[in-house]
């Protein structure tokens, strides 16, 4: 299926770069005129996708995150979010509500909200290459006038 | 200021603003971790009317303030939540642990 619309990022995995991430999803998804809900939760479900890269798979240095936006017909967007490090050896667990390796600054919930938030969650990972994340939502149609 | 906490004979009110993400969270942990250690509430309001976002960092958050109040006894309410934390908070399941108002 061929893209409408698409556009990609590359940022370093700075916590300081999860603002500017879940804002730059938002605003390239405001072109299917969400409403407030659904921006807010494309917005947070990039936020765990982004915070994953930041706190897991670049644990002791800086690395590259990438997000890939395409929108394509049926108001479908699809945001890839890629890194290219430590990866995950079980991605089963690491989808399981409060699992973490984080320790106690982390809730173990990131995978559990994306899926909440999200019509479709997707995770391919090779430990030692990366991880992959493919995030979709249908954006509902608004009648005009309607909130 | 992430967090202004106010109140006295150990009922102390936290109030959090801003976005509440992996960046700033430590710093709001941290600040929470010093005045519960410091007024040693029986009774933590947190009030979340000035948060404008909230990921799953924000229920770490608030995880260590439950626990921090459970071992002295006390109990935390969450009041004035955001419709978008209110979900994120009700999605993860937090709601069956402390009680939203």
């Amino acid at each position: 299926m061929k893209p409408t619309n698409e556009a990609a990022i590359t940022f370093l995995s700075r916590s300081a770069n999860e603002g500017f991430a879940r804002t730059t999803a938002a605003c390239f998804a405001a072109q299917l005129d969400p409403t407030l809900e659904e921006i807010n939760d494309i917005k947070t479900a990039v936020s765990e996708a982004v915070t994953n890269c930041i706190v897991h798979a670049y644990p002791d240095r800086l690395g590259k995150v990438s997000m890939r936006l395409r929108l394509f017909s049926d108001q479908l967007l699809e945001i890839q979010i890629k890194d290219w490090g430590v990866g995950i050896a079980d991605v089963e667990q690491a989808r399981a509500p409060l699992f973490t390796t984080g320790g106690e600054e982390r809730s173990g919930m990131g995978f559990t909200i994306m899926e909440s938030f999200m019509d479709g969650v997707k995770v391919r990972s090779t430990p030692g290459k990366g991880t992959t994340v493919t995030l979709r939502r249908r954006i509902s149609i608004r009648l005009g006038g309607s909130v | 200021m992430a967090v202004t906490c106010t109140g006295e004979n150990r009922v102390m009110t936290a109030a959090i603003s801003g976005e509440v993400d992996h960046h700033r969270a430590k710093e709001i942990m941290d600040e929470l971790d010093r005045q519960i250690g410091a007024g040693l509430p029986r009774v933590l309001t947190v009030d979340l009317g000035g948060v404008t976002f909230m990921d799953s960092s924000g229920i770490a958050v608030l995880l260590r303030a439950h626990r921090h109040l459970a071992a002295l006894d006390g109990r935390i309410r969450v009041v004035n939540i955001p419709p978008q934390a209110a979900k994120l908070l009700k999605a993860a399941g937090i709601d069956r642990l402390m009680s939203f108002v």
